[in-house]
């Protein structure tokens, strides 16, 4: 088994939905969730808040800083995100595409680092 | 049989059965290689089953191999080759020969559609084909390196995301049939008018129509596999006589149809017979189609292409169709109607459009217009053979 992101490219510029269309994704991406977790493909997953609430930490030698925002200023950044169990590159795709239906996004499918899954397994 | 014969006909098939073997595509590379390597040095005459010997001793070495690395993907092909040989309970030295549904797997995996076009060109074409990179290099005008770049990542995004080494399911099949007929299609297209210099580089288009039979034999009930290899071989059949002995391009009416391949032309019309019976048109049995009406009889029966371009275009309505139905509107209607047709037709880049034009101006005595589209034809080709063509229109104005 190899694990993947799965993160939803969202564009914070945009203006925001209806009330009624935010309700509609929520209830696609919970009934996604649901099959993700009786699939036991289910890790971890959730959305994320806007980049304005965003601070990056630097730790270099002995300093650390702060900065208030996102690392990068992108117009489409992570909105939310799944950590998947899948076989191979065609049912992590598969996820993916019912994914990007129920949130209304494009969604990056990225894999872990093979050797992370050999530890675990 | 020479080894040259052994290697382009076992290569693809050796390359894929190593990799099932060894669950790594470059470990199947080198060990095909070195197997090959071993052959060269020990055969006079090739054995009576060279893919089997082959195979065998690829994987031989690749034990060998493997026993003295210890790298995570030596590691992983070495648990591999041993639940292999459990499994079965044989010794590994048995004769193991090339499977075919190895092959059906490998193209599948080369031309996912999570990698990018020439890529998927590349990849085929090296790992099925036995292509070297310079081969490619040259045939797709991209620098050496980026070949070899394009590859090297290409085996890497198959490994590090898990790109699966597997027929696609029936549900999935249509969508990932797709990419695999149009890369046969363009390394074809490729080869019969090359996008510089010469006209046409055989090579490609030999290999294509090779890709294709096994493809076609592979997946016998799949009519749009049937459709595109019917359509290489239509096409195929009338190559010799599209180059005249100055390198010359010659036009379909022109050429001398004792040239063609009949026997090309004999199983490339029983392909589409073949396809009209199961009635499950797509686009390449279209155009099979149509090259079946272009090389029936002494002439083209223009008002047949043109019902059947008329068709193709219902069913994949892109500018390219309306441009070649352009041609037979012109032979049906006149060429008024058909440039008529080709207004608002956009395809920025593409010599054939003006070219099309020009001649359809020019046959209407529209001589200034026709120059002036002859000009812009001129300057987008890049294939010698097909400026020198135009250049004589344009002066025999």
């Amino acid at each position: 088994m190899k694990h993947y992101l799965l993160a939803v490219q969202f564009d914070y510029s945009a203006p925001t939905l209806p009330d009624d269309e935010i309700q509609t994704v929520y209830g696609d991406v919970e009934r996604v969730n649901e099959e993700l977790q009786k699939s036991g493909a289910w890790v971890f997953g959730g959305g994320l808040l806007g980049p304005d609430s965003a601070t990056v930490v630097r730790a270099q030698g002995g300093n650390t800083t702060m900065t208030d925002g996102p690392y990068a200023e992108a117009k489409e950044t992570i909105g939310g995100f799944w950590v998947i169990r899948a076989a191979d590159l065609d049912e992590a795709l598969a996820w993916a595409e019912k994914c990007s239906r129920a949130c209304g996004g494009p969604i990056e499918v990225r894999p872990f680092d093979d050797e992370t899954d050999a530890a675990e397994a | 049989m020479d080894l040259e014969s052994v290697y382009r006909a076992e290569y693809g098939r050796c390359v894929a059965t190593l990799v099932r073997l060894l669950g790594d595509i470059s470990l199947a590379e080198e060990a095909v290689q070195d197997a090959f390597a071993v052959a060269l040095d020990k055969w006079d005459e090739p054995p009576p089953n060279p893919g089997a010997w082959i195979v065998t001793t690829a994987r031989n070495r690749a034990i060998d191999r493997l026993r003295r690395e210890s790298t995570r993907e030596a590691r992983h092909a070495q648990a591999l080759l041993l639940h292999q040989t459990d499994e079965h309970g044989t010794d590994e030295l048995r004769e193991v020969g090339p499977v075919r549904d190895d092959q059906l797997r490998l193209i599948f995996t080369c031309c996912h559609p999570a990698l990018a076009a020439l890529a998927q060109t590349a990849l085929t074409l090296r790992l099925l084909g036995g292509l070297e990179v310079p081969e490619i290099a040259r045939a797709y005008l991209v620098p050496e390196a980026t070949v070899a770049q394009r590859i090297v990542r290409a085996k890497k995004k198959i490994r590090d995301a898990g790109i699966p080494y597997r027929v696609p399911g029936a549900d999935e099949l249509p969508a990932r049939l797709g990419p695999v007929l149009t890369v046969l299609y363009l390394i074809f297209n490729e080869g019969y008018t090359s996008t510089a210099g010469d006209l046409v580089r055989t090579d490609l288009c030999l290999e294509a129509v090779r890709l294709a039979r096994e493809l076609a034999g592979l997946m016998p009930d799949e009519p749009e596999v049937l459709g595109l290899l019917a359509l290489l071989l239509l096409a195929e059949a009338r190559r010799p006589a599209r180059v005249g002995p100055g390198g010359e391009l010659i036009t379909l009416g022109e050429q001398d149809r004792s040239l063609w391949n009949r026997q090309l032309i004999g199983e490339g019309h029983d392909l589409v017979r073949r396809c009209l019976r199961r009635n499950r048109p797509g686009p390449y049995q279209i155009q099979a189609a149509i090259n079946a009406v272009h090389t029936d009889g002494p002439a083209t029966d223009w008002s047949q292409v043109l019902a059947l371009y008329d068709q193709l275009l219902a069913l994949s309505p892109n500018p390219v169709v309306a441009l070649n139905r352009a041609v037979a509107v012109a032979e049906v209607h006149g060429p008024a109607m058909a440039l008529a047709t080709l207004e608002g037709v956009e395809l920025p880049g593409y010599h054939l459009l003006p070219a099309t034009r020009a001649d359809l101006l020019a046959r209407l005595g529209r001589a200034a217009e026709a120059r002036a589209e002859y000009d812009a034809a001129i300057a987008l080709t890049g294939n010698d053979a097909e400026r020198a063509f135009l250049l004589g229109r344009r002066d025999r104005l």
